[in-house]
């Protein structure tokens, strides 16, 4: 019997938009409504919103390359993608190589596990 | 010997002597570059996350995209550098002495100079921890240089002493390339680099941030085996009982860098507490002609204040070359600048008193974190001429303030200003 209604915290997130770092909670009613607790301005409840709902971040690594000035291009997503999927995405980089010459900016890898990012060039790198 | 001349002479490639070199160079003035290094860029090039740039571009670049963008600017304005060369020498007539594989030893006379050589990490004979001399040690920067360029991995599994950003980015970045790393470990009751950067490179990937502890002991007598950590008292001395062992491959320290000034020195420059150069507010050191920005006159938090700080050096050098060079020298009457309660250090060191009725940027660091504080200055007298609130200062962050001095009353007859970071008296606090 569901005798007694419950709220709960179901999530914590320390707000990084400012050095004040907010600790923000995220409580459930017994309607499995989520409420935010614990931000003191718009921007920290849209992190936290965001934060709880669909996590994402800008991945930034490195990418072998063939002939080049250095053996590595430092390389990021073109926009942030979902923190669940970092990890995929490390071990498909991982799995590339690239051939120098290399333009800041130029695409390595298109679309990337269909987030709808691009893996792009950090720098211009030139031939040995 | 091999000669070359120029009106400025920039030592240093980095984020400063790029964005300095550009601006002389925009004056019309013929500037040189030295770099040490293979390529232009200094270390923003093995910088390779993201948050670079907000300041400057209004947009949020990687480390190597911030650096493109000055080189392009250095290439398109066709600046003369030489690569793979070290300074080795600035004799105090602004004769500079280096040295490169394929010249050998060079000469560049010069008008005026721009000290541009960054800063360098401390290492552990820096912080005095005992053990044996195992491989496996290095510095956080040296260690983002092998992964981040040359493309290895120093170690498997990881202990980081220091929780400096580049010591939390490091654990998030080894974490990625599949390695484990143990513990982050601070001396401090708290963290030491950005509140962002804890959240999303050490509390994302679960990685434990120890504060009040310190690393007592390095195992191993080949390789590292592990270090011993231990809890600290309020006076930093080690609590006998509370050491435990961690077992580890690889230690890395990121426990502060110091500004490089030995070419500094030489020259004959005097340098002040925090390692840098003793500068007036156009950034020229105590040698006339000899001007220094970015790292090597104060550690910065973002390399987009490095930047700014250098051209503000570069438009000061051009005035000089412009304005005073050559001509007979105007003995300045100065205005001491003190450091006061709560705080490390400040830049500059003094202030022209011909420069009184014009904007002077003030940086310094504050020794301990305080919230709701007044900044103050005082004269020698102990009269406060200026106060402005604060809501919080922390050592991580350091403080820009611009002041018109003569706007806020000072006269030329003052002899020093002491800064001074104060509690905020009750009834102030209100109104935040």
């Amino acid at each position: 019997m569901k005798g007694i209604s419950e709220i709960s915290t179901v999530k914590v997130i320390r707000c990084i938009v400012c050095p004040t770092g907010c600790e923000i909670k995220a409580i459930k009613d017994p309607n499995n409504t989520i409420t935010f607790e614990g931000y003191t301005c718009k921007r920290g409840l849209e992190y936290a919103e965001q934060e709880f709902y669909e996590p994402k971040r800008i991945l930034t690594t490195t990418i072998r390359v063939e002939n080049g000035f250095i053996p590595l291009i430092p390389v990021r997503t073109d926009k942030p993608i979902l923190k669940d999927k970092l990890n995929e995405t490390l071990m498909i980089i991982a799995q590339t190589v690239v051939d120098a010459p290399i333009k800041m900016g130029d695409i390595l890898i298109k679309n990337v596990l269909n987030s709808g990012a691009n893996i792009i060039a950090s720098r211009d790198l030139g031939k040995v | 010997m091999k000669s070359y001349k120029a009106d400025v002479l920039v030592i240093g490639a980095g984020a400063a002597g790029l964005a300095a070199a550009i601006e002389v160079k925009k004056a019309g003035l013929k500037v040189l570059i030295i770099e040490r290094d293979k390529e232009l860029g200094g270390i923003t090039l093995q910088c390779i996350h993201n948050g670079f740039g907000l300041k400057e571009f209004e947009e949020e670049l990687t480390g190597p995209e911030y650096a493109q963008r000055f080189i392009n600017q250095v290439l398109d304005l066709k600046i003369p550098y030489i690569l793979d060369t070290m300074v080795i020498e600035i004799t105090r007539d602004k004769k500079i002495y280096a040295v490169n594989n394929k010249e050998g030893l060079i000469e560049v006379s010069a008008k005026a100079i721009i000290l541009a050589m960054g800063c360098r990490e401390k290492t552990r004979g820096a912080i005095n921890i005992p053990g044996f001399r195992p491989a496996g040690i290095y510095t956080a920067g040296q260690a983002q240089r092998f992964v981040n360029i040359e493309g290895y991995l120093p170690g498997n599994t990881y202990v980081i002493l220091g929780s400096g950003d580049i010591g939390m980015i490091m654990a998030r970045r080894l974490t990625w390339e599949g390695c484990t790393v143990k513990a982050v470990v601070e001396i401090q009751p708290y963290v030491s680099g950005l509140l962002r950067n804890q959240v999303q490179c050490l509390e994302d990937y679960d990685i434990p941030l120890i504060t009040s502890y310190t690393v007592t002991k390095i195992h191993g007598r080949d390789r590292i085996q592990g270090v011993s950590i231990a809890k600290v008292s309020k006076d930093y001395d080690r609590i006998i009982g509370s050491e435990r062992f961690i077992e580890c491959d690889t230690l890395l320290l990121s426990v502060g860098l110091i500004p490089e000034n030995e070419l500094t020195l030489q020259a004959g420059a005097t340098l002040s507490n925090n390692g840098g150069p003793l500068v007036d507010n156009n950034l020229e050191t105590t040698i006339e002609g000899i001007f220094a920005c970015g790292n090597v006159l104060q550690v910065h938090d973002l390399v987009d204040m490095v930047t700014s700080e250098a051209k503000r050096a570069g438009k000061n050098v051009v005035d000089y070359i412009q304005n005073r060079y050559d001509k007979p020298i105007k003995k300045e009457e100065k205005i001491k600048c003190v450091a006061g309660e709560n705080i490390n250090y400040l830049k500059p060191n003094n202030v022209n008193k011909s420069d009184i009725d014009s904007k002077i940027i003030f940086n310094f660091r504050v020794t301990y974190p305080d919230r709701r504080v007044i900044i103050q200055f005082r004269d020698e007298n102990n009269k406060v001429i200026f106060k402005r609130k604060k809501v919080y200062v922390i050592p991580s962050e350091m403080v820009e303030l611009e002041v018109n001095l003569k706007e806020i009353g000072v006269e030329t007859t003052i002899k020093e200003i002491r800064i001074e970071i104060i509690p905020r008296p009750e009834v102030l606090i209100e109104e935040d």
